[in-house]
């Protein structure tokens, strides 16, 4: 299997080699051609701002929606997670994603950097093994569809926020496993999520 | 599972991470909220909010300090990617100011007319991150030991020039690659030469690159300057006075962006770099006296 990183900008080169940790070969794309190459895609942490801008600069925006659409593969952590939301509450101008799981997404929804976190997170398809979620400047979900599952969530004064959420073939996490070499996220999106 | 009970916030992960998640990516100074906009519009990862670019400031003189709470308060708010502002080397009173203003990164920064010019800030003291520039591989070292979690080259801010930026990617460079060359017992003396603890040193020896991101800064103008820092192994780049000092900021600035991600292709660089207009007239390194080079500062 190809799998792509998106590497207009943000920590692709992490993805890349957590990826080479659970034995698998990436490549980071990031033109119209390598990107119609791939089956499956990550999208990294950065600023999704500045990545759905330059995806649109470079034509790759109508792409990389259309082949979520059609069934590809995605993970998207962080930055990648608003890029993968049917809708973000408070959007930059002229903001767009991809979509791809049918939720609203929060930015920043934590507050700003001094209130980046690290948290010990029940991971649904790893029962009674918590793993390490970084969250900076993190996103949560505000509100989802019916088809949505909800892999983790965390408590905020009193209201519980999903944080990792799965529709189909689309993976989206608001941390970043990417940060802590535990590649128990990405193998469960090779083994599981892309082979539904 | 409560984020209250169990959360660890200002550990060296989420303060060195927020760096990762910058790479490829321009911040651009601005000293307004429409320049401001103007930045998030082009695709910037981050402003730099303060109250004189780095040309200003020279031609101005005099004492540069910390920008005023108010205006950095009204930049945050006008932008939603992150927002960084500087402190005068050493000055950690001015640094807590800006953690109360809940900026996003703290630039400990050689523009700004240091306050102490024996000590840096004990950056570990902080909940906030910390960018600091370095001319050598040593000085990063330093820095990094204090507890910056992100450093940048020096180059010579407010110039235009970015051979100062050039020497110091390719002086770190060079000096990281010859650790990777040596024998595990001649790093002690590496460690000497440096001025950088051994520990530290070790790590990069074992890694073959500082154990944080580094960007570059100083005296980029151009969307060929930044595809060039970038060739030389930066992370990202810092534009100061480049952009807002130049003919049409907006088109100049997403210009520079595209070129930062699209550096290996020199087919979209070229494109990216026709009809900017003016670009900021410059000043040569060679032509400011050593006293007023701001490279200097730090130590």
């Amino acid at each position: 299997m190809n799998v792509g990183v998106l590497a207009l900008q943000g920590d692709f080169r992490e993805h890349l080699s957590a990826l080479g940790e659970c034995g698998v070969k990436g490549k980071l794309v990031k033109t119209v051609a390598e990107i119609a190459e791939v089956d499956a895609l990550i999208i990294p942490g950065g600023e999704s701002t500045t990545i759905s801008k330059l995806a649109k600069a470079f034509d790759l925006f109508d792409l990389i929606s259309k082949r979520i659409a059609d069934g590809m593969p995605t993970y998207g952590s962080c930055a990648g997670m608003i890029l993968v939301a049917k809708k973000i509450i408070d959007p930059a101008s002229g903001q767009d994603t991809f979509g791809g799981i049918d939720m609203e997404v929060r930015r920043n929804a934590f507050g700003r950097q001094t209130e980046s976190f690290e948290f010990d997170l029940e991971f649904k398809p790893f029962p009674g093994a918590p793993i390490r979620g970084v969250f900076i400047r993190a996103p949560w979900v505000e509100s989802q569809g019916a088809k949505v599952e909800i892999l983790a969530s965390i408590d905020v004064a009193g209201k519980s926020h999903p944080v990792a959420v799965r529709q189909g073939s689309v993976l989206a996490t608001a941390f970043h496993p990417e940060l802590t070499g535990d590649n128990r996220v990405h193998r469960y999106f090779l083994e599981t999520v892309c082979k539904k | 599972m409560s984020k209250a009970n169990d959360a660890q916030v200002g550990g060296a992960r989420v303060k060195r991470g927020m760096a990762e998640m910058l790479k490829g990516g321009v911040i651009m100074d601005v000293v307004n909220v429409e320049q401001a906009k103007i930045a998030e519009d082009s695709g910037a990862v981050a402003v730099m909010a303060l109250e004189r670019v780095p040309a200003d400031i020279r031609a101005q003189g005099g004492v540069s300090r910390m920008s005023d709470p108010d205006m950095i308060e009204k930049i945050q708010a006008a932008v939603s990617i992150p927002v960084m502002a500087k402190v005068r080397i050493g000055h950690f009173a001015e640094a807590q100011i800006l953690q109360t203003l809940n900026v996003d990164y703290i630039d400990e920064s050689e523009v700004l007319t240091p306050a102490d010019y024996e000590h840096h800030i004990d950056k570990w003291n902080f909940t906030i991150p910390f960018v600091c520039g370095a001319t050598n591989l040593g000085e990063a070292l330093r820095r990094i030991n204090e507890g910056a979690a992100m450093i940048r080259s020096k180059g010579e801010a407010g110039t235009g020039d970015v051979s100062n930026a050039t020497t110091h990617m390719r002086k770190i460079g060079s000096e990281i690659r010859r650790l990777t060359s040596m024998r595990e017992d001649e790093l002690y003396v590496a460690a000497k030469e440096l001025q950088a603890p051994y520990a530290l040193v070790k790590e990069v020896a074992e890694t073959g690159k500082l154990p944080v991101v580094l960007f570059t800064a100083g005296g980029i103008a151009t969307p060929a300057d930044a595809a060039m820092m970038m060739q030389l192994g930066a992370d990202g780049v810092f534009i100061g006075s480049g952009i807002f000092k130049s003919g049409d900021a907006a088109k100049r600035a997403a210009a520079c962006v595209k070129a930062t991600t699209f550096y290996t292709d020199p087919k979209v660089v070229a494109e990216a770099s026709r009809g900017l207009g003016e670009a900021m007239v410059g000043i040569n390194v060679a032509d400011i006296p050593v006293p007023h080079r701001l490279a200097e500062r730090g130590w």
